[in-house]
């Protein structure tokens, strides 16, 4: 065995009730490019905040090239040569790059001397790794993947060893992701560590010489890449969990009640989140989107009912067309028969301060029976929602009580009561079971098959395979913005998990 | 002639009149570019020249009052630094409360020590910062135009007076010229990305609100020695607002920040210099609304009509580690 | 408001906490006390002595409370919007503009209840208008409210000035004021009441308006719990995601709640103007609109805390009178240092001691203190 650049043993982390990290034991040989593969919340990110001194462990070691060290901070990971590149960019956006590479790593008091050195250094790298950037340019002018040079830089001009890089293509296009596997080649061969944290099984195949595989704050394999194939990587990142058995018969589907045609939306970055998709839902089936999260399911979502701008394309609801220009107004859509359970449940789908009977008729607080002209008619709205705690088992059942008090299954069910007792014509239902215990799970399930067999047109959102597939008629697979593949629910979750993972189709059927 | 003298004297009562404005909006700038708004500029300048006229009244040196001046000042923007860094209190609040303790505590203090109804008692020349004559000033007197501006309008002013203009080029190098200035305006932009680098932000927000007050018991010092015998209470009158406004005028810049506390020192001598006495093509200006033209002027920047002021992005916000 | 704290028992939420914070307030106003040389023990006493002590001392703390229900109700239902408007004493300042134009207006041919309602129509109007600009600068422009409020509080403090010398002023007087309002326009004065209980009270400007305040604190409260609009600003105050979701128009609920607001700053008016001066003239707002601030922070935005911490301002600012006339180390001014330090202990530093409260109840009783569950912060 090559000798260790990092040593993690017996790593953990809580976050109140979270446990981000358990029990992690992990090596890192030195001059390799060493991959973490796990679905979004597996605790990767976790884990390498605090090799990076951004956390502090709860217990356990870190060793640095052999050494015990404690990281109380970054500057401490940075004196031990360890450099990061963050999913969400630490950089100043207004400053140039001279002056972010040279933020906290200034020679000197005075920039002069700081900034002279700098440039120095910046041509050197260029030259050895080809990182071409302007060092004058304002880092905001800069497109999404000279950013990320930036921060690279930064990491090189510490003189860091090793080098970490979160999540480094989800914000870049495939051409400027091979570029950036040339350069983490290069720096290996320059005697550097890579640590890549992925979700996409292509690129750990691509560059990485070992990898390991996270799943729900655990460590679960070390492979060498070479020795390992896509599909066991696809089955260990996914899990063989417990196959929830949801009993449904045949689905009956009717005629169109949602159409989306060519839809492309962007985010404030201007980055292309949907991209061109098109898809519909028919009365009485259940249509589930399956999809790593941050593939741009939550824009679809959120732009498919009113919420969200959408750059072309268009949206139909049972034959009317749906106001796609971000000025729509959610209540009329509803009034129309969509409701919506969201994906953000504590900050959108719930005003958690409110008392449980208030978020019982958000969005719904317009309709007479709630009201006594301008007021609130109290009784009403709590006889309502009495009435919905009883029929969806909601505890505790005290509708006086603030939601914030109500454990996730409890909040998840208090939405799903909500929009589905509007009797809607479509249900657009995004992560319905994230962080919902398993006696829930059951419950909202047999409620969205309820749903379908009572006619309506359901779209289930979900990062969770397994719910889409034994809940859904029809299964879409959303990769990088784009509907990349559509399955019945017979699929196999390999074959699923290798579109989600952006393995091409004619790859996977391979 | 007689008009050139006019303007003379306009202009060298513009340079006095924006001295305070000057030091309170640079110090707001220390603050604000760090990521602390601090609308609280009023109530340190207030309680800094409150020590400045106490301390110069009881020692005699008006170095004694600026020393004052400094720390008391300081410490009311530790306070605020306390509430907005330390506890991530709300940073708006937290100004307005130091508004209120210092307007009502110079009064208290004031009465208590000297019993002259809220005064300090009135300074001799040594207890206050005087003019300063520079070289020629007299000689040079009778030349033709550049005579007054040399001997009236920049001879003749106090060294706080030097000192405020030297501190608006001092502050742009500070600024974009140092490791200090770098790291304060990244912390004011995104204070991860300075966390990330290994530099505290806590301790550079502190450090910026310390400037800040050092900054502002200088206004408090040159309102109380220079441009006056002492303190006279609530002599800030609003000044600490006018800074503020000048500094969201000039978009959180140093040398525009010069310019903008000139523009409303001179929107302010030119007030009290026309008093009533009616214009030529506009007619008779209400001296009210020349008084009110700064924060006019400010509305309508920041309602985005004449350029759009965008404030440091982590402006008011508590920095929390994200988790 | 979302705390990212874990949870105390809603007593010591609503109940312990506060407490806590005026307590510290006023401990470190008696140590200003003792820093100027007298004793704070004897000034508390004085203070509730000249507040509460006599039938005249409780007429001007209720007039004075009068005027701070106004001034932190304003503050209070912007803050339900998650707004802070600290323009309530130039939104004060120009609803006196409204309620003296009525009173100029009516004085000489209605009775006083009938000039009555139509003066609390200009107040509001006028107060409300004042606090129109910032809120549509917010919502359409993104214009920081807090910076542009402060700004209207000063153009209106230049604007009634040149109203004042200008306009309203008549040709015969001197001061800058309107003329002395003639019977149809004065409030008639709420003193039987004391009298009633067999307090004695020789002449206070305690009036009308006081009911009216109370009236207002009622429907405040019924504005914010029992309105459609009231939940939908208590919507976007807590989550303007929520809001957006729920179809909640966001320009629209921050340009009503500030009509709201500096309508009700702009009706403190009428106490001073149409209660007790029976004329408008320059500052007559005197820091009322800044007390609001006090006195919905002390009073945690709910009109149940407001009156009584109006009630306690009040009895700051009458027995800060009585203070002053005894102790003439101390004037009224000491009133402002408590402003300041409630707002300080009360509003900025409100969790300072929410985390040793913590480990304290934690050590009594591990169950009572946890983390809130969360799933939502994974990495």
């Amino acid at each position: 065995m090559a000798e260790a650049a990092i040593e993690l043993a017996g790593i953990n982390k809580r976050f109140g009730a979270v446990h981000a990290n358990r029990d992690i034991d992990l090596k890192i040989e030195a001059g390799t490019i060493h991959g973490i593969i796990g679905e979004n919340g597996a605790g990767k990110s976790t884990l390498m905040s605090i090799i990076y001194g951004f956390y502090q462990a709860d217990s356990g070691e870190i060793r640095v090239g052999g050494n015990s060290v404690q990281i109380q901070s970054s500057s401490d990971a940075i004196a031990l040569g360890i450099g990061m590149v963050h999913q969400h960019f630490m950089l100043v956006h207004n400053f140039t790059v001279l002056e972010n590479v040279i933020l906290g790593a200034e020679s000197a008091p005075l920039l002069g001397t700081s900034i002279a050195r700098a440039r120095s250094e910046l041509e050197r790298l260029e030259r050895e790794y080809g990182l071409e950037v302007d060092p004058e340019a304002i880092v905001e002018e800069l497109p999404v993947g000279l950013q990320q040079r930036v921060e690279i830089l930064k990491a090189l001009y510490r003189g860091a060893d090793i080098l970490i890089l979160d999540e480094p293509t989800g914000v870049l296009t495939p051409s400027e992701a091979d570029h950036l596997f040339r350069i983490l080649r290069q720096l290996k061969d320059e005697g550097k560590t890579i640590v890549l944290i992925t979700h996409k099984l292509r690129e750990i195949m691509a560059v990485t010489d070992n990898v390991s595989v996270m799943r729900q704050g655990a460590m679960v394999a070390t492979r060498k890449t070479a020795e390992t194939a896509v599909e066991e990587l696809a089955e260990l990142m996914v899990g063989r969990r417990v196959l929830l058995r949801v009993e449904k018969g045949e689905a009956k589907p009717g005629g169109f009640l949602l159409s989306v045609h060519n839809l492309t939306v962007r985010d404030s970055r201007g980055v292309t989140m949907v991209d061109n998709v098109s898809f519909d839902v028919r009365a009485g089936e259940i249509v589930g989107i399956a999809g790593v999260a941050g593939n741009g399911q939550s824009e679809l979502l959120e732009t498919i009912t009113g919420i969200r701008k959408a750059v072309s394309g268009s949206v139909t609801l049972d034959g009317e067309p749906v106001d796609l220009t971000g000025e729509a107004d959610p209540a009329d859509l509803r009034r129309r028969g969509m409701a919506h359970v969201p994906e953000d449940r504590h900050h959108m789908g719930l005003v958690l301060p409110f008392e449980e009977g208030e978020n019982a008729m958000l969005g719904y607080h317009r309709q007479e029976k709630y009201l006594k002209g301008p007021f609130l008619d109290i009784e009403a709205i709590r006889a309502d929602a009495r009435d919905k705690i009883e029929k969806y088992d909601i505890r505790p059942t005290d509708c006086r009580l603030k939601t914030a008090n109500f454990s996730g299954g409890n909040q998840q069910k208090i939405v799903l009561a909500r929009e589905m007792e509007q009797d809607p014509k479509v249900l657009i239902v995004g992560q319905p079971t994230r962080g919902v215990d398993v006696g829930a799970i059951e419950f909202i399930h047999k409620r969205l098959i309820d749903m379908r067999d009572q006619g309506k047109a359901v779209l289930l959102v979900s990062v969770e395979l397994d719910e889409i597939r034994s809940l859904s008629d029809r299964i879409l697979v959303m990769f990088a913005g784009r509907i990349v593949g559509e399955r019945g629910p017979e699929a196999s979750e390999g074959e699923l998990g290798l579109l989600m993972a952006g393995v091409e189709e004619k790859e996977a059927a391979e | 002639m007689e008009a050139f003298d006019t303007l003379i004297a306009v202009l060298d009562s513009t340079v006095r009149l924006s001295v305070p404005l000057l030091f309170a909006a640079l110090a707001g700038l220390y603050s604000e570019r760090s990521g602390v708004f601090d609308i609280g500029l009023e109530g340190k300048m207030l309680a800094g020249a409150f020590a400045a006229g106490a301390a110069a009244a009881v020692t005699g040196s008006a170095w004694a009052g600026l020393a004052a001046a400094v720390v008391v000042s300081v410490f009311f923007a530790l306070a605020h630094g306390f509430a907005s860094i330390t506890h991530r209190g709300n940073q708006i609040v937290s100004g307005v409360a130091i508004n209120f303790i210092a307007a009502g505590s110079t009064i208290i203090l004031g009465q208590a020590w000297f019993s002259q109804g809220g005064r300090t008692p009135l300074l001799s020349a040594e207890g206050r910062f005087n003019a300063l004559h520079l070289p020629f000033a007299d000689a040079m007197r009778d030349i033709p135009i550049v005579g007054p501006i040399y001997s009236e309008l920049l001879s003749g002013h106090s060294l706080l007076v030097y000192l405020a203009f030297l501190l608006v080029p001092f502050t742009w190098w500070a600024l974009f010229r140092t490791r200090f200035g770098l790291r304060l305006r990244a912390v004011g932009e995104n204070p991860a990305a300075v966390d990330t680098a290994g530099i505290s932000v806590a301790w550079l927000r502190y450090r910026a609100v310390i400037c800040t007050g050092v900054l502002t018991g200088l206004a408090g010092t040159y309102l109380a020695l220079a441009q006056n015998a002492g303190f006279v209470k609530d002599m800030t009158a609003g000044r600490g607002f006018i800074a503020l406004a000048a500094l969201i005028f000039a978009k959180w810049k140093p040398v525009p920040v010069m310019f903008a506390c000139l523009l409303f020192g001179f929107l302010d001598a030119f007030a009290i210099r026309i008093q009533g006495t009616p214009l030529p093509v506009i007619g008779r200006v209400p001296v009210q609304l020349m008084q009110a033209l700064p924060y006019i002027l400010t509305v309508v920047l920041l309602a985005g009509f004449i350029g759009r002021a965008i404030p440091p992005r982590a402006g008011g916000v508590p920095y929390v580690k994200e988790r | 408001m979302s705390a990212p704290y874990a949870k105390l028992p809603a007593w010591a939420d609503y109940g312990l906490i506060p407490l806590i914070n005026l307590t510290v307030a006023f401990l470190v106003a008696g140590l200003v006390v003792l820093l100027v040389g007298e004793n704070p023990f004897r000034a508390a006493a004085i203070l509730i002595d000249g507040a509460l002590g006599r039938g005249q001392g409780i007429a001007y703390t209720l007039y004075y409370a009068t005027s701070f229900i106004f001034t932190g109700l304003a503050v209070a239902v912007a803050f339900h919007c998650s707004l802070f408007n600290i323009g309530g004493e130039g939104q004060a300042y120009v609803g006196g503009l409204g309620v003296a134009l009525v009173a100029l207006t009516f004085d000489q041919i209605l009775p006083w209840w009938l000039t009555f309602p139509l003066a609390i129509i200009g107040a509001a109007v006028f107060g409300a208008a004042w606090a129109f600009i910032p809120a549509y600068l917010q919502a359409k422009r993104g214009s920081h409210i807090v910076i542009t409020t402060i700004m209207f509080n000063f153009i209106a403090a230049s604007l009634m000035i040149y109203l004042l010398v200008n306009v309203l002023k008549p040709a015969t007087s001197q001061a800058p004021q309107t003329r002395t309002f003639l019977e149809g326009a004065h409030l008639p004065k709420l003193n039987w009441i004391l009298e009633a209980v067999g307090l004695s009270v020789r002449s206070a400007p305690f009036n009308l308006t006081f009911l009216l305040a109370l009236v207002a604190a009622f429907l405040v409260w019924v504005l914010i719990w029992r309105t459609k609009l009231g939940y939908e600003i208590r919507m976007r105050g807590h989550s303007p995601k929520a809001a957006r979701y729920a179809g909640v128009s966001e320009t629209r609920i921050i340009i009503v709640t500030m009509l709201v607001s500096g309508g009700l700053a702009g009706m403190m008016a009428l106490n001073p103007i149409m209660g007790d001066q029976y004329r408008l003239h320059v500052d007559f707002v005197t820091g009322a609109g800044f007390v609001g601030i006090a006195v919905a922070l002390m009073g945690r935005s709910h009109p149940a805390g407001i009156v009584p911490a109006a009630i306690l301002f009040g009895m700051l600012y009458q027995g800060g009178a009585e203070l002053a006339f005894e102790m003439p180390g101390i004037s009224r001014d000491m009133i402002v240092i408590i402003q300041g330090l409630v707002i300080m202990f009360a509003g900025a530093l409100e969790h300072m001691f929410r985390p040793s409260l913590q480990t304290l109840f934690a050590s009594f009783s591990p169950r009572s203190v946890g983390a809130q569950p969360s799933e939502e912060g994974r990495a």
